[in-house]
Parts: C-alpha cells; sequence; structure tokens
C-alpha cells in the first residue's frame, strides 16, 4: 500500500468513528446538561463547595462564576508552581520563575497550554499531576459549561436564567471528561505510554554511552490533554514523545479524542433546541471545513515543495518515522482546528504552505470544530452572522432558531468576532517593531515573520502550538502572550454569555414563509462563506507577509 | 455585594481544591493503581529492555546514540536518525531542530571571534547545510552516493546571493557581483561563474542578505540513495526507529563490521521491522535500539 493511500485511509476511518460516535455521545452529554437528578457523588461534591446545585443564575452571575473560577485558578496555579521546590515529588527543581510561572498558569487556565517551558527540565511530578492536569480537566470543563449556558439561550424563552456553572462544572468533570479519560488512558498505557513516580534515571545504552530515563504519571495527564482540547505536553517534545504517543495507532486514538466532544456537542445542542437538523447542520458547517483543511495540509506536506524538503525528498523533518508525514499532517490539521495545540511533530519545520494552513486554522477563530465547548459557540455565533447577513440581503429581520437577532445582539456578536484578530495583529506588530522581540526569531525573512504571528494567533485563540522555534521564554514574550490568552479566552466568553442572555430573555417568533431555514445545505455552505470570508479580510494581509511569502516565489 | 463577591470566591476556591482531589489525586493514583496490573506494567515503568547479562540498557521505545568517544558513528550499529535532543538521545532535553523549510543561509564561523560566554564562534548552520552535511557523510560511511538537490559537493547547501538591480519581479537579471554563501574563503566554489559573472566565496562576517538569495539545483537525483529520514531530525529526537530503506542500506556495512553476512543481517532487520497498525496506520519502521541489540546477542564485534 502506497504511504497515500494509507494516509487516506487513516483519515477515512477517523471521519466514519467521529461520524458513529456523534449521536450517541451527544445524546449522552445532552441528557448529563439537562438532567434535574444529581448523582451521589455529585451531591457530596456540591456539599464540599458549599453551593445549591438547583439554583438558577442569570447570564451576569454565570460569567461571574467563570471569572471567579478561573481567577482563582490562575492564583493557585501560580503559587503552586512558584512553591514547587518546597513540596513533593519536585525532582530536584526549583520553584518556577515568575514570568514563566505567570505564563503558564494563564496558559493553562485558559485551555491554551502554550508553553514558554520545558516539561521535563522546570516541572515535577506534583506540579504536572495536580496543578497543571487538574486545569486540564476544569478548562475543559469551563468551555462545555459555557457552551450549554450558551443553547440554552436559544432553548428557552422569556427568562433570566441560563443554569448554573457550578453543577455544569462538576457534570462535565464527573460525567463526561472523567470516565473517558479513565478508560483511554489505560488503552495508552497498554500501547506504552508511561504512568509511574520514577526519578529521572542514569542507564548505561547497548553502545556503552548513558542516557537518562525520565518517567511521570504522562498517560493520565496525555488522555485529557486531548480529549479537553488542551495540549499541554507532559515532555517538551509533546505527542511526538514515544512515552506520550507511542505507536502510530495511539496516534489515531489521540486525534479521535481531541475531536470527539467538539464535533459531538452539535448534537447535544440540536437536542436541546428541539430540534435535530439544527446539529445536523452546525455540524456540516465544522465537518466540511475541517476535511478541506485537512486536505490542505496533507497534499502540501506529501507534494514537499521548498528548497529543503525537496533537498531531503520529504517533508520529513520534525517527523516521527512511526507516523510519517501523512499521519503527522492529519494531526496537525487536527490539533490546530481543535484548540488542542498538542503536536506530534514541529510545526516550524512544516512547508510554507502546510504550515500556513495550520496557522489558517487557528485563525478561523477555532470553530471547525474547535475547543470543547468554545469550538460550539464560536460556530453558533458565525451562524448568528450568518443570518444577520442573510437578513440584510433579502430585506428581512434576521432571525435563529426563532430568536430575534436585533442590534444588542450582533453588537455582542460582532465585539466576540474582533477580540482575537485585534490581538493577534497588534501584538504580532508590537513584536516586529521592536528589535529586541525580533531577535527572539530563530528562521529568517518571511519564516521569521511567521514564528511570530504564529504565537499570537496560537495565543488569542488559546490554541497553544508554535512555531517553536520562536525563543518564548522572555519576560516580555511571557507577558504580551500571556495577556493575549486572558483576553482571547474570557473576553468572548463574556460577549457569548451577555448574547445568551439577551436571547434567552426573547420569546420565540413564529416560523413563516419569511423565515430563512437554517438547517438546509444552503445555510451550511453559507456558514462556511462567511467564516472563510470573514477570516480571510481579515488575516490575508499577514499570512500574505508571511507563510505565502515564503512558499509562493519563482 | 461585597458579600456576594466574597462568597462566590470562597466557592471558586472550594470547588478548585475539590476538584484537584478528584482530578488531580485520585484520578491518576488510580491510573497508576490499574498499570501495576501485569501485562500493563512493563510499559507503564517505560518499556525498559535488559542485555544478555541482565543490566538494564534503556528503554525499547526511546532512541539511543550508536556513536563512540570522539562522537564518530560505530560502523558495526545501525546509526538512528539525527537528533536535536540535547547533544542526541537525550531525554531529559526533548526538542526538534524548529528550522523552517527555507532556512538555507548559514551563519559562518568568524575565525578569532567570541561569542557571548567566551568560546570560539561556531557559526550556526542552515538546516539544507546540515541536510547536505549528513547526506554527504553517511554516503562516505555506507558506500553510497551522497548526493541531494540544492547541495554541494562539499556537503554545504548550493546557495548564491545575487547582487545587482532588478526587474519587475524582484529577479537580478544582470548580477554585479555573486557570492556562494555558504562556502567559506579560501573555498572554491561550487560554480565557477553565474550569469557570466565570476562567484565568489564568502567573507565570513559578511552580509549577503542584500542580494537575492538563490539556491541552486543542481543535478543530483530527486530521490536520493540516503533516504530521507537519515538526513533530518524527528520531532522528539527520540526516535526509536528508522525507514526500512534507511536499514536495507545500511545493513551491508554492520555486516562487513561484524564478519556475518549481509543476508543475516537483513533477516534481523525484517525481524524487528514493524509494518503499519491494522496496516494502514502510520509507516512501517525499524527499531535500531532492539536491533542492535539483537545484533549484539547474534553477532558481537571483536574489537
Amino acid at each position: 500500500m502506497s504511504s497515500t493511500t494509507a494516509g487516506i485511509l487513516f483519515i477515512g476511518s477517523l471521519v466514519i468513528a467521529l461520524v458513529a460516535v456523534h449521536r450517541p455521545f451527544g445524546d449522552y452529554m445532552y441528557r448529563v446538561f439537562t438532567s434535574t437528578r444529581h448523582l451521589r457523588v455529585e451531591r457530596g461534591l456540591y456539599r464540599l463547595i458549599g453551593v445549591n446545585p438547583d439554583a438558577e443564575q442569570k447570564w451576569s452571575v454565570y460569567a461571574r462564576s467563570v471569572l471567579a473560577f478561573s481567577l482563582v485558578s490562575v492564583l493557585f496555579l501560580y503559587a503552586f508552581q512558584r512553591l514547587q521546590g518546597y513540596l513533593l515529588l519536585n525532582l530536584g527543581f526549583k520553584g518556577v520563575p515568575d514570568h514563566i510561572a505567570w505564563n503558564t498558569a494563564i496558559s493553562f487556565v485558559t485551555n491554551t497550554n502554550w508553553q514558554a517551558y520545558s516539561g521535563e527540565s522546570t516541572m515535577g511530578h506534583l506540579v504536572q499531576m495536580s496543578g497543571l492536569a487538574v486545569q486540564n480537566f476544569v478548562s475543559a470543563a469551563v468551555g462545555i459549561a459555557v457552551a450549554m449556558a450558551f443553547v440554552r439561550g436559544f432553548a428557552r424563552k422569556k427568562t433570566d436564567e441560563l443554569g448554573n456553572f457550578w453543577t455544569d462544572l462538576v457534570r462535565a468533570c464527573v460525567r463526561v471528561l472523567l470516565p473517558i479519560a479513565a478508560v483511554a488512558a489505560i488503552v495508552l498505557i497498554a500501547g506504552g505510554a508511561v504512568q509511574n513516580f520514577a526519578d529521572p534515571h542514569t542507564v548505561h545504552t547497548v553502545a556503552g554511552g548513558t542516557q537518562t530515563i525520565t518517567g511521570g504519571p504522562v498517560a493520565s495527564q496525555e488522555v485529557i490533554k486531548e480529549l479537553g482540547t488542551n495540549g499541554g505536553g507532559f515532555y517538551n517534545a509533546n505527542s511526538a514523545h514515544p512515552f506520550e504517543n507511542p505507536t502510530a495507532w495511539t496516534n489515531w486514538i489521540e486525534i479521535f479524542l481531541l475531536t470527539m466532544i467538539a464535533f459531538s456537542l452539535p448534537r447535544t445542542f440540536g437536542r436541546m433546541v428541539g430540534d435535530k437538523r439544527q446539529g445536523y447542520a452546525i455540524v456540516s458547517v465544522m465537518a466540511t471545513l475541517a476535511v478541506l483543511s485537512v486536505i490542505a495540509i496533507n497534499v502540501a506536506q506529501l507534494a514537499h515543495h521548498g528548497t529543503v524538503p525537496t533537498a531531503v525528498g520529504a517533508a520529513a523533518e520534525g517527523t516521527e518515522t512511526r507516523f510519517g508525514v501523512s499521519n503527522s499532517a492529519t494531526f496537525a490539521a487536527a490539533t490546530t482546528l481543535t484548540s488542542t495545540g498538542a503536536v506530534n511533530s514541529f510545526h516550524d519545520s512544516y512547508t510554507s504552505l502546510g504550515g500556513g494552513v495550520t496557522m489558517l486554522n487557528m485563525m478561523l477563530g477555532e470553530v471547525a470544530p474547535g475547543g470543547v465547548g468554545s469550538g460550539l459557540y464560536g460556530m453558533l455565533i458565525l451562524a448568528v452572522i450568518t443570518v444577520f447577513v442573510a437578513g440584510l440581503m433579502v430585506g428581512r429581520t434576521p432571525e435563529y432558531l426563532g430568536k430575534k437577532i436585533g442590534g444588542r445582539e450582533m453588537k455582542f456578536a460582532s465585539m466576540y468576532f474582533l477580540v482575537t484578530p485585534v490581538i493577534v495583529l497588534v501584538g504580532t506588530a508590537t513584536a516586529m517593531a521592536m528589535p529586541g522581540q525580533r531577535a527572539s526569531m530563530l528562521n529568517t525573512g518571511p519564516h521569521g515573520l511567521s514564528e511570530v504571528l504564529y504565537a499570537f494567533t496560537s495565543a488569542a485563540n488559546n490554541n497553544g502550538s508554535a512555531f517553536a522555534g520562536l525563543t518564548v521564554n522572555t519576560p516580555w514574550y511571557d507577558t504580551a502572550l500571556g495577556l493575549a490568552m486572558v483576553f482571547g479566552r474570557f473576553l468572548p466568553m463574556v460577549f457569548a454569555l451577555a448574547l445568551a442572555g439577551s436571547l434567552a430573555r426573547q420569546s420565540p417568533t413564529p416560523v413563516s414563509e419569511g423565515t430563512l431555514p437554517t438547517h438546509r445545505p444552503l445555510f451550511v455552505g453559507m456558514v462556511a462563506g462567511v467564516t472563510l470570508i470573514l477570516v480571510g479580510l481579515t488575516f490575508f494581509p499577514a499570512l500574505a507577509l508571511g507563510p505565502l511569502a515564503e512558499g509562493i516565489h519563482q | 455585594m461585597r458579600s456576594s463577591w466574597l462568597r462566590r470566591h470562597v466557592a471558586a476556591l472550594r470547588a478548585l481544591l475539590v476538584l484537584t482531589v478528584v482530578t488531580g489525586v485520585v484520578y491518576p493514583l488510580a491510573i497508576w493503581a490499574i498499570a501495576q496490573m501485569p501485562g500493563l506494567r512493563g510499559s507503564a515503568d517505560g518499556s525498559m529492555i535488559k542485555a544478555a547479562d541482565g543490566s538494564v540498557v534503556g528503554s525499547r521505545i526511546i532512541g539511543q546514540s550508536f556513536t563512540g568517544k570522539d562522537g564518530n558513528p560505530l560502523r558495526w550499529y545501525f546509526q538512528p536518525r539525527p537528533s536535536a535532543a540535547g547533544d542526541g538521545y537525550d531525554p531529559t532535553a526533548t526538542a526538534a531542530s524548529n528550522l523552517g523549510p527555507e532556512s538555507v543561509v548559514d551563519t559562518l564561523p568568524v575565525p578569532g571571534a567570541k561569542d557571548e560566554e567566551g568560546n570560539p564562534d561556531e557559526g550556526t548552520q542552515s538546516l539544507l547545510t546540515q541536510v547536505c552535511g549528513r547526506s554527504k557523510a553517511i554516503g562516505e560511511l555506507d558506500g553510497v552516493d551522497g548526493s541531494r538537490p540544492f547541495c554541494t559537493k562539499s556537503g554545504v547547501g548550493a546557495v548564491l546571493s545575487v547582487f545587482g538591480p532588478r526587474d519587475a519581479t524582484g529577479r537580478v537579471t544582470r548580477p554585479t557581483r555573486v557570492v556562494s554563501v555558504n562556502e567559506a574563503c579560501p573555498a572554491v566554489p561550487f560554480v565557477a561563474t553565474y550569469r557570466g559573472v565570476t562567484v565568489e566565496c564568502a567573507k565570513p562576517g559578511e552580509d549577503y542578505a542584500p542580494g537575492r538569495i538563490v539556491p541552486v539545483r543542481g543535478g543530483a537525483r530527486a530521490t536520493p540513495a540516503v533516504p530521507s529520514d537519515a538526513v533530518t531530525a524527528s520531532g522528539s529526537g527520540l526516535d526509536p526507529a528508522i525507514s526500512p530503506a534507511n536499514a536495507r542500506m545500511q545493513a551491508p556495512r554492520v555486516a562487513t563490521a561484524r564478519g556475518i553476512t549481509t543476508d543475516r543481517v537483513l533477516d534481523l532487520v525484517g525481524e524487528h521491522t514493524t509494518g503499519r497498525s491494522l496496516g494502514f496506520m502510520g509507516e512501517p519502521s525499524v527499531n535500531v535500539v532492539e536491533l542492535n541489540l539483537d545484533l549484539d546477542r547474534v553477532a558481537p564485534h571483536k574489537s
């Protein structure tokens, strides 16, 4: 079998698995987030937390709860890292330097998992397991919770109530993330991922040299890093490391894990608004964009244009032998289409256009299918913008799922989509204007600009992958990218919740002849088009100076 | 207002602590406990392997260096891929090179100059020159043709900086000066002339970026004799595997160094080759660590 055929079968099998799982799993999540019953263990947790799980919250209270939880998380994780030297299982590592600790705390709380540090030489087992990996669970749960509150804005009428953040948070952790993570962790261990508490220990190698073998509770963290679209590797090499991703089939499982929740949530949405077809329409937009992107990056990587790839004869730099070029490219597409940012190969060494696709994926706003939760509310806001654009064209009041999209709603939707471009473009421009920050680039010319543009795109979209040649563990980058992550995560979240609050108050308009049907292929095409055009117009100039300038010459 | 603010943040802290216990202590310890079962424990502990004498020699899935004390490859071992992890295959410093597809211009070392730490200036090699240099060295080690597109015979990137007025597309139609940027004087440049202009060698420390950078393809085959995985660094720097083509290229050298037949070596290569998972996932690969360990058992090298 040729590599190309095998690569196509690899993609096809993932598509089949996701299609098969998205209905039952989406239905399961629907039951989880609409059920009025609490599990016994959950009741115990609510008592320990000290909240009433049945108290409904207004959008503003829901948003404040999200922010309070995130603020406390950042402070806790910062302190945890700073005090590492006094804790158990620290492997002899001292406290993490202040600017890296701040950046990392924000990075993990915002579901970004941008890593300005190298895992194996900075973080002890306890900080990884009880600090960083905990945020892998709860930041994912926060994303899912906000998405559920957002959907309730469409599903409910004439109410201020969007659900209870603490209940959604606990249920997402206990009923969705933990069971899947536990099963998948055992599967990964069977494949060769490690799960131990060993100190790094030295062995004498086959050829008589020495090598220090590292350990750690890796498998338990690896699965939630993918499932929660977090992406923060236990080790610097992330999912390229044989202890994190030992075989070609664990690679398949990791891609499946990082896409399964985001692709299943539209089903949950369809069930919650009482019209499954609306869910199919949303998942169709996501799937269309995702498949196009996977194809584009595979073509670019297998064609291996460019000077070094031509000299090598393949786009092999930065890829592992056991995965090969095609499966690496598919992972790269999946990790940037979601907000994961885990890598099994190094994007900085990709062909110019292949690397450009990873950047474009993030610039789309990570909606195809996007991060857990954030992908769904991002895509639904794009749908809102689409009905508005369509309404302008035919001169009717735009409505989506029976809710009128008026001036107030459009203001929130527009602000949602302005946040990221502002952060990315202003951040990149500022860095490029400062000689000290330019010196952080490893590569020169357009590729150097791509490194900086990638960094701000990744941070603002809470992705966390990198053109990793850029030296980012400097106070300037740690601070600037930390701010990009905070604003890129929480401003859109607050705008989304505000929009949901405004929608929930309305009573639904009855469907009439003038209503734009939002479950037909036409609408799917329109949302995909609006997504591409909105992003294309915003980021094209920046992409033209980076990956396009590098990849299209002669 | 103030009390609701406080109440909310206290609830947040309690929620975080409770969830930290559940997801950050109970969950990983439970997975660890399950991983102590027979069948899982070996891999959970790192898939460690032992030599014939019973000593642990590393992990089955973590690559190793097979070089002598001088850093040169040992002829009787299959050589793994180049590694960017520390000084090579260092699990405490896993890394990729992160050099881009158009990394083609070296910074040549300036003789006598010191870096910030007072060590002699070693310059930095572009990815292209690294690839060319590895290909040439492997070609010499294994007795195959080490040439590649865009590489000079001396094993550096074949790249010119062309100075002169540019046309509308940015090309230099009438060069005034041409420098082979990766070949330090007094080297003889890989081409004597370019568009009628004599090509100069490069003077370390001079900036040739103002010229147009032109990589020169040359006449080498598009599919070189030295396989692509042999000249590129992996993502982790710990890749335990090489491609079957790479193993086949090295087999005759290893056989000669150990005094056994190439067929015997190729049989062993076959035993340590893993096909694609389920027939379509990943790429076929040869585990170098296990292969070399097995070779030591079957046909120890007599030095």
